[in-house]
């Protein structure tokens, strides 16, 4: 592969169909972290491959870029000159409009405050997804799949990604926009809107439920319930990493789970169980609030989950 | 009388000692004119002369970066536009509004530009970043420009969500209010946080209060939102789009090898 003549698609192809070895591509054995001061600027491509395959910036580029500005101008223009931004009554403070949405973008948080409590849904969380976001590209060891589309090559990357960006944030911004109405309760669209609609909602708490009626027993219950999930969701995620077979076609790791688990080492595994474990948590509690009509997991005076 | 010759003319202008002052290189379709129509302007220098191939394809970055990049030129000049007509006051905010939609020439324009083009950013930059992720281009050498662009995507929601507040209407102020009520939750720093007790705050001294300049959303808070969307955050947002392209342009585009 080192020597191949780098064309244009067929490349591409090639590399995906040398997909099963371990060094498909130059240096591209289970990435060893290249050391500190090491780092090459110039992209590490250049070294040895052969063939360049290189337009001329101008005109090739600039011509792109520009006619893609000018659509994209004349698309906004034509929009603002049809579409008003709105505008409604002056503010009034002592006037709760209900109900009372956050800007579109923010409405993905907005609806986790029917699964969980302000701090949890409004501050731990985003921080939560900002820092994670952030921690991809160290977290991410797969060596392949850098720089082209490929499903095949990165499949728990991608569905990973895809349930934490498309299923939660694109489809509950859709719900908070779209679905929620007076009292944030459900409405479909084109349903009156009623805002004297009452839902009884007899929730209880996950260990009231169990038959816990002492504060601190059901605490404590509460407690070690949160507990249990993040050590048996490590255990399970652990067991399942270690089990994937040599030359796992869904993975890069040839020598299987326990080459990767070598690679990966406990700090990456640790965070990224963690963040996984915990984004799961959001489908678990939304689950038990649907199924059980569960509101807290745990209740203490401090915090309830 | 002298023949009217433009290829005459056109060559004294060409020749001249202005024009070759501002314009370096002749324009004959030459690859050495082709390197130095991008080397030789600070604009186009952002690019490399030449790149792969792919790069110029939609296919590959859907063109996202880019438009996130225009659609933040777009918002910066209808922006000071706006400027020139709005009072970040709780007297004047609103009228303003009304006076930039009525009377101001092209206002009503300039205004649905602005915020249409802000919310085509919020979409582009996702879009961008799923394309990032979708062609693997956080991994290394690029990982640290994914998180520069993590930061630009912070920022560009937070420039959006304080301009959401300006027009002092209805629709912004709970918006924002129900945006910015979670501070007041934030663990340890509201003061209907978790741990609130430990630090001592209150409504008029925690995280929440921090934000709207004092205990409830009111004019204070309108001059501190104006404040941070017009100056600080677009700044802290240009430096780091300086930092994102700057890395582009060393790393290279991510492709195929
Ligand atoms: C204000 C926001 C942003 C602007 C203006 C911006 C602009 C750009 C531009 C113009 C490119 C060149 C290639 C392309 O157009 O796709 C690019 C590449 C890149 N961006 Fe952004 N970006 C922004 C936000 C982000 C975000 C949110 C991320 C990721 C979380 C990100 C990560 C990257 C990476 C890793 C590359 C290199 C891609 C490659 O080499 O293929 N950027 N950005």
């Amino acid at each position: 592969m080192a020597d191949a003549t780098r064309g244009d698609v067929p490349a591409m192809k090639m590399q995906a169909a040398a997909g099963g070895g371990a060094a498909a591509r130059v240096g591209s054995a289970p990435r060893p972290a290249p050391a500190a001061g090491k780092r090459i600027e110039v992209p590490i491509k250049k070294a040895g491959s052969g063939i360049e395959d290189k337009l001329h910036t101008w005109p090739f580029l600039v011509r792109s870029e520009f006619l893609m500005s000018v659509a994209v101008i004349v698309i906004l223009a034509v929009w603002s000159l049809t579409i008003n931004a709105p505008l409604e009554g002056p503010a009034n403070t002592t006037r709760t409009p209900n109900p009372s949405k956050a800007p579109w973008y923010f409405l993905g948080l907005q609806e986790m405050l029917v699964f969980f409590d302000p701090w949890y849904a409004g501050v731990v969380l985003p921080s939560l997804v900002i820092v994670g976001l952030m921690l991809i590209p160290y977290l991410d060891i797969n060596p392949k799949g850098n720089g082209y589309y490929t499903f095949r090559e990165r499949k728990y990357e991608i569905l990973t990604f895809l349930l934490g960006f498309q299923i939660l944030w694109v489809s509950f911004i859709i719900i908070g926009t779209f679905f929620r109405g007076p009292g944030w309760n459900w409405f479909w669209p084109g349903q009156v809107w009623d805002p004297h609609l009452v839902e009884s909602l007899t929730n209880v708490d996950l260990p009231y439920l169990f038959g816990f009626r002492d504060y601190t027993a059901s605490a404590l219950f509460g407690l070690s319930l949160i507990v249990a999930y993040y050590v048996v969701g490590y255990a399970l995620f652990y067991l399942w990493v270690r089990a994937r077979p040599a030359n796992d076609p869904w993975s890069s790791f040839p020598g299987g789970g326990k080459e990767l688990l070598e690679a990966w080492g406990p700090v990456r595994f640790g965070i990224t169980a963690f963040l996984f474990l915990t984004m799961i948590g959001v489908f678990v509690k939304m689950a038990l609030r649907h199924a059980f009509n569960i509101k807290y997991i745990m209740v203490t005076p401090w915090i309830n989950i | 009388m002298a023949k009217f010759d433009l290829q005459e003319i056109k060559r004294q202008i060409v020749e001249s000692q202005a024009w070759q002052s501002i314009f370096r290189h002749g324009y004959e379709d030459t690859p050495r004119n082709r390197i130095l129509m991008v080397s030789g302007n600070i604009w186009l220098h952002l690019h490399p002369s030449k790149v792969q191939r792919h790069a110029t394809r939609l296919r590959f970055t859907w063109c996202m970066g880019g438009i996130t990049f225009l659609l933040f030129l777009v918002t910066v000049i209808t922006g000071i536009y706006l400027m020139f007509y709005y009072r970040p006051t709780a007297e004047y905010a609103y009228a303003d509004m009304k006076y930039l939609e009525f009377d101001m020439p092209f206002g009503m324009l300039m205004r649905n530009m602005h915020r249409w083009a802000a919310h085509g950013m919020v979409i582009a930059v996702w879009l961008h970043m799923f394309r990032v992720f979708m062609t693997g281009s956080y991994k290394p050498p690029r990982e640290f420009n994914w998180v520069v662009g993590v930061i630009l995507l912070v920022l560009t929601l937070l420039l959006s969500f304080t301009g959401y507040l300006l027009p002092w209407d209805q629709l912004s102020i709970w918006a924002v209010t129900v945006g910015s009520n979670m501070a007041r939750a934030t663990p340890l720093l509201g003061h209907e946080g978790p741990f609130h007790e430990v630090l001592g705050v209150n409504p008029i001294y925690d995280a929440r209060a921090f934000l709207f300049g004092g205990s409830e959303i009111g004019p204070h808070t309108l001059l501190r939102f104006y404040i941070l969307h017009c100056i600080f955050f677009p700044l802290l947002a240009s430096l780091f789009m300086a930092v994102h392209f700057w890395r582009i342009r060393r790393d290279g585009i991510s492709g195929p090898l």
